[in-house]
């Protein structure tokens, strides 16, 4: 059985995500960083659309358009201004080792693919088999958080969490409600906004983003 | 059974005492190494080419069975030769006669125990191996093993006076009974508690799944020590460099086959089911094991040592394809059950013939030079070019690369890996193809590691000016040589045949249904159906030669064939000497800081104000240090412990007698 | 017999003959994009007939080895270019090899090229061998993974079964295909050695991998390994069409294709050799310990290629 045409777009676009989180992944620099999370919520606007023209859930246009103005220019946008304020422009992760990390980024697609295996099986929307995409691309971005020290890319890592989880509710029931998505389009953002605040005050104290010096805040 | 034919197994067993007759011939003059090398060593290969007919004429025929009167009463001795003995068979015969024969211009007067004595040694080792192959019971099975253990043991520390060599023998011997262990243990689960050791009973004892995997994580780790798997590797590469290179050569082209054959023989023969996790883990080490062996032998400076490594790189990929075939062989998917089989015997076979001819030529080497470390080796080729050119055969078959043999066992593995998408279990469908990668890796890299060899060995300007007069092979080892190396070419070419022969043994493994890979005709080779894969050797040789013969004769005839001769040039640099090549250190140096995280480095770095800055690196197995250590170190404390018993006054001792009666006679009541 | 061997002949005539061809073609459009003039897309044949006709000179201690590895290379490369389906997928030879037989083809000249370094005793020629090696080592992972999604789509290893099932399936979006594509021409980039990982024009010896492995050779043996690695270049761009674009090639039953294939099949080699400028141009060469990176990136996608086949493409 050959999909539709929009089922194949939406395949691709999915796998377009996956790419841009190993990309993520093995990013070292802070900038990329951000140009890339603003690719990825470009292919999630996008990909929403097409959901939304394949399946003509109406609704699904505002969430497109949404995410794109928050998650294409906004929050890149928010990020940008941090980073060249806080002057990390030229930050890089010293990274321990892309290549293991890479194996394991495929380690957990490969166990997301099966996870969502027999969801997708029972399922009958034309997104179904991109749920297991969208697992992995949610654990891929909890990976990057997991191996990096700087600040700024570990919020990058949540907010790219977030888009793997907006496009798992994309592909398993074609979107949350109105309501439940523009509440946590304002977390987001407001979110962002504190994360920006608490970066000048973490670079205040320490003189620095690397979070490993908040070790220190341990009670001895 | 028709009466005036003689059976394989009769002529197995012919060989068998034959071989022991030639060993003990050996003891009649003991220093007289003109009859031992001249004489008995080129009978002895003779009775190995009948041994490889008779494995040969084995592979097809029905299984022949005989109880022997030998052994301890009530206890006799069964042997046994079915096809995947007959395969085993022939590959002993067929390496060991090239062996035999290199053997009869290897030894000189002077070195290491007399010939006499290492003729007996050596012809019970090959008449060990013979009987670990047709044993038909456990107790046969263990007796001719320890017997190999310990005859290859004496072979090893044949140079004695060494006290590495002593150390390495040791360390062998204790990791062969380890092992050995390990297969007492197997049998002890598998006989499952009817106390009848003959296969028959093992097969016919209907094991539950627990102890069916019991015994089979045994046998991996029992036949794993003789083989080399990881983490049981370690006396491989210290016990390789240490014994004389004809041994060096059959313990690593023939001995290391006889734990395949007993994993294979367990595994798919003895134990009448299997599960899937066993291939996942042996899939898992033998691919680990690849990696590891190859990546050290990359690093390695002694010529050996760097086959030792490789050896276990190719035991890994054999212990791979055994893991694939279990899976394929539990998912009833027998056709590609059966072509990771046909990949896996064939590169037994294989290993057999360039392993055993690459150590051979190493012992060449060190003959005419007195040199086994790389860096002082070099440009052998003009002053031997015998043992270089049939060199040049062994490399190209062990680099896996067409149209030699090495990558015929290649190309049905790998078709086999890229088959397992097709596998029910979809986590397995997606992980084995990137088990294919680290495979791919292996091999790859082994063709790296074979230009470090070759290249540094025979290559290049010679590193040392004394290297300008070595002499080339003697006669015996050339013929040994070429024996090997026209085995190379001949599973090369004629896979067609080969894969025909193996089907007896694949079938006795994989169940009579499975599709065998073969031929659609004489000429190509085809993994499951002509559509899907094919290759021919025979093209490819054709092809090449052909394209080259052409090439020749167009450049000749349209163009001048004027050649000039002058120094090197290299880019015009006057002050050439011949050690700024690269030296075995510097050939395997991106390797070493590719894979950094593998290896244990031990480096010191000279500091700026040094007179006589010296830079060392030294290259360690991360698990020698990580499991060997501890575990010696324990075993030390436990017998500290233990040692306090021990006084040296007698009537504490005395006393130990007394209480042991007394407790003796408590329970005895 | 002879009828099947005619186009076989022809073939393996056409790509030897073009094989130059191409990579004049690729040196003028690089020419082109750094606003050079370019010497003209027969260079290539100038030097190779400039090469034949001078007298070969040969180091004193240059072994049978040496003179043998520039005809085995050539050899090699015109048994793949008789192998891989160019212009039609009904040869004769074509069953001698699948995809995994060519690498294995590659792999032999490969090791020829790098005894023959190494047969000298200089210390560039060790230095080449050892690079490319060892840049070999790390992009046969990758090509294989590269071919488990073709192979998955065929069902097959031959690329004879490839074409024609590609070629005659209901169009479709394949991101597994793209995927697998993109990985394929990197590691042809490395394969080839071409910028990123290794620089044809370099001049400076250091940064050298095949070059450095060839700067004892002069004259007709030098025109040979040139002559071969242009075909080795014309060899993989027929092997990637083949994977990934076989939209034009001829296979039985569909003769009516037979006008239309040598202009497809220009097409894209004008189209793939003008991108290869493009990505020379753009590109900076790596240091040679980033090429694992470079090769690892190409490992991923064709990783990703496989697992997108086996997820979303069911």
């Amino acid at each position: 059985m050959t999909p539709s045409f929009s089922g194949q777009l939406i395949n691709v676009l999915a796998a377009l995500l996956l790419l841009i989180a190993f990309a993520m992944l093995a990013q070292r620099r802070v900038l990329s960083l951000v140009y890339l999370f603003a690719w990825q919520g470009l292919v999630l606007s996008v990909s929403t659309t097409v959901v939304a023209w394949g399946t003509g859930q109406h609704h699904l246009y505002y969430s497109a358009a949404l995410t794109a103005v928050l998650k294409v220019f906004a929050l890149p946008w928010i990020l940008h201004r941090l980073i060249i304020r806080l002057n990390v422009k030229w930050d890089r992760e010293t990274l321990i080792n892309i290549p293991t990390t890479m194996m394991m980024g495929i380690v957990v697609v490969i166990f997301s693919l099966n996870l969502a295996l027999p969801i997708s099986e029972q399922a009958s929307t034309v997104t179904r088999n991109t749920l297991g995409v969208a697992i992995a691309c949610v654990l891929l971005s909890f990976l990057m958080v997991i191996t990096r020290r700087k600040a700024i890319p570990q919020v990058v890592g949540f907010l790219a969490m977030e888009n793997g989880l907006f496009f798992a509710a994309t592909s398993a029931t074609y979107g949350m409600p109105m309501v439940v998505e523009l509440g946590i389009a304002l977390d987001v953002l407001v979110g962002t906004l504190i994360f920006g605040i608490f970066f000048f005050h973490i670079r205040e104290t320490f003189d620095s983003l690397d979070t490993r010096h908040l070790e220190r805040l341990k009670e001895r | 059974m028709v009466p005036s034919q003689i059976l394989p197994l009769e002529v197995g067993l012919g060989v068998l005492v034959f071989w022991v007759v030639t060993g003990l011939l050996g003891l009649l003059a003991p220093h007289n190494l003109r009859f031992v090398s001249r004489v008995l060593f080129p009978v002895s290969a003779a009775g190995s080419l009948v041994l490889a007919g008779a494995g040969l004429a084995g592979l097809e025929g029905l299984a022949q069975t005989a109880v022997l009167a030998l052994g301890l009463p009530d206890l006799p001795f069964h042997v046994r030769l079915d096809a995947l003995s007959a395969f085993f068979l022939l590959l002993l015969g067929a390496a060991s006669a090239g062996i035999s024969l290199y053997s009869a211009g290897y030894f000189r007067a002077g070195e290491g125990t007399a010939p006499g004595l290492h003729c007996l040694q050596y012809h019970l080792f090959l008449a060990a191996m013979l009987a670990v192959m047709i044993a038909d019971d456990a107790y046969l099975f263990m007796v001719a093993w320890e017997t190999m253990a310990l005859a290859s043991y004496f072979l090893v520390i044949s140079n004695h006076r060494l006290p590495a060599i002593r150390g390495a023998g040791f360390l062998y011997l204790l990791l062969a009974h380890i092992g050995a262990i390990g297969i007492l243990l197997c049998f002890g689960v598998m006989q499952g508690g009817h106390g009848d050791y003959t296969f028959a009973a093992l097969r016919a004892a209907g094991l539950d799944r627990f102890w069916a995997s019991a015994a089979f994580l045994l046998a991996l780790f029992g036949f794993g020590a003789k083989a080399g798997f990881l983490p049981v590797h370690a006396w491989l590469p210290e016990a390789h460099p240490a014994a004389p290179s004809p041994v060096s050569a059959l313990m690593s082209g023939v001995m290391l086959k006889t734990a395949i054959y007993g994993l294979l023989r367990v595994s798919f023969d003895l134990l009448q089911f299997q599960l899937v996790w066993w291939g996942v883990l042996a899939t898992t080490l033998g691919l680990t094991t690849a990696l590891f062996g190859v990546m050290f032998a990359a690093v390695q400076t002694d010529m050996k040592r760097l086959l030792a490594y490789s050896s276990i790189e190719n035991i890994g990929i054999i212990l791979a394809g055994i893991g694939l075939a279990l899976i394929f062989h539990v998912y009833e998917a027998n056709a590609l059950a059966a072509l990771a089989l046909a990949g896996t015997l064939y590169h037994c076979l294989n290993h057999a013939l360039f392993k055993s001819l690459l150590f051979l030529v190493t012992g060449t080497v060190l003959h005419s030079t007195r040199e086994r470390s790389l860096g002082k080796l070099g440009g052998l080729i003009r002053s031997m070019p015998w043992v270089a050119w049939l060199g040049l055969v062994g490399t190209i078959g062990i680099a896996g690369l067409p149209p030699l043999n090495g990558f015929v066992s290649e190309w049905l593995l790998l078709q086999a890996f890229l088959a397992s998408p097709g596998l029910p279990s979809s986590y397995l469908s997606m992980l084995v193809p990137v088990g294919a990668a680290a495979f791919v890796l292996a091999v790859a890299l082994a063709g790296y590691v074979m230009v470090k060899f070759y290249g540094v060995i025979f290559l290049g300007r010679p590193r040392e000016a004394r290297l300008a007069d070595a002499h080339d092979a003697n006669w015996p080892e050339r013929a040994g040589l070429a024996w090997l190396a026209l085995g190379c070419v001949v599973l090369g070419l004629a896979p067609v045949w080969v894969l025909a022969g193996l089907g007896g043994t694949i079938r006795l493994l994989a169940g009579d249904g499975a599709a065998l890979p073969g031929a659609q005709t004489w000429l190509f080779i085809t993994a499951t159906s002509p559509e899907q894969s094919s290759y021919s050797a025979v093209l490819f040789l054709v092809g090449i030669i052909g394209a080259l013969l052409l090439a020749v004769i167009l450049v000749r005839k349209l163009y001048h064939g004027r050649v000039r001769r002058g120094p090197a040039w290299d880019c015009g640099f006057p002050g050439q000497t011949a050690r700024m090549q690269d030296t075995a250190e510097g050939f395997g140096q991106p390797i070493k800081q590719i894979f950094e995280p593998v290896f244990r480095i031990d480096r010191r770095v000279p500091s700026p104000f040094d007179d006589h800055p010296r830079y060392q690196g030294v290259i360690g197995d991360r698990l020698w240090y990580g499991l060997y250590l501890p575990v010696a170190r324990l075993v030390e404390r436990l017998s500290a412990a233990i040692g306090i018993l021990q006084h040296g006054r007698i009537n504490i001792y005395l006393v130990y007698s007394f209480a042991t009666l007394i407790v003796l006679l408590f329970f005895m009541r | 017999m002879i009828q099947s061997l005619l186009p076989q002949a022809l073939q393996t005539v056409l790509v030897v003959a073009l094989a130059p061809l191409l990579l004049g073609w690729v040196n003028q459009c690089r020419a082109w994009l750094q606003n050079k003039s370019g010497a003209g897309v027969l260079q290539p044949y100038r030097v190779l007939h400039k090469l034949f006709h001078k007298d070969a000179l040969l180091a004193e201690n240059a072994s049978p080895l040496f003179r043998i590895s520039p005809y085995v290379q050539f050899g090699c490369m015109m048994l793949v270019a008789s192998i891989v389906p160019i212009l039609a997928t009904d040869l004769p030879f074509s069953a001698a090899a699948d995809v995994i037989a060519l690498v294995g083809l590659f792999a032999l000249a490969r090791l020829f090229a790098a005894l023959a370094a190494m047969d000298v005793g200089t210390a560039f020629g060790s230095m080449g061998a050892r690079r490319e090696m060892l840049v070999a080592c790390l992009a046969e992972p990758a090509l294989l993974m590269v071919f488990f999604t073709p192979v998955l789509i065929a069902g097959s290893t031959s690329l004879t079964t490839i074409v024609e099932t590609i070629a005659h399936r209901e169009l479709m979006l394949y991101p597994s295909l793209a995927f697998a594509a993109v990985a394929f021409y990197m590691v042809a980039l490395a394969e080839n050695a071409r910028i990123p990982v290794d620089n044809p024009a370099t001049h400076l010896e250091l940064t050298m991998i095949h070059e450095a492995m060839i700067l004892e050779y002069s004259a007709r043996h030098l025109a040979l390994i040139e002559w071969a690695s242009a075909m080795k270049l014309l060899n993989y761009s027929a092997i990637g069409i083949a994977l990934f674009l076989p939209w034009g090639i001829v296979t039985p039953g569909h003769w009516a294709l037979v006008p239309l294939a040598p202009v497809a099949l220009c097409f894209k080699l004008l189209v793939g050799g003008a991108g290869l400028a493009l990505v020379e141009t753009l590109s900076a060469k790596l240091r040679i310990f980033r090429a694992p990176e470079f090769l690892g990136t190409a490992f991923l996608l064709a990783v990703l290629g496989m697992l997108v086949r086996l997820a979303l493409e069911r």
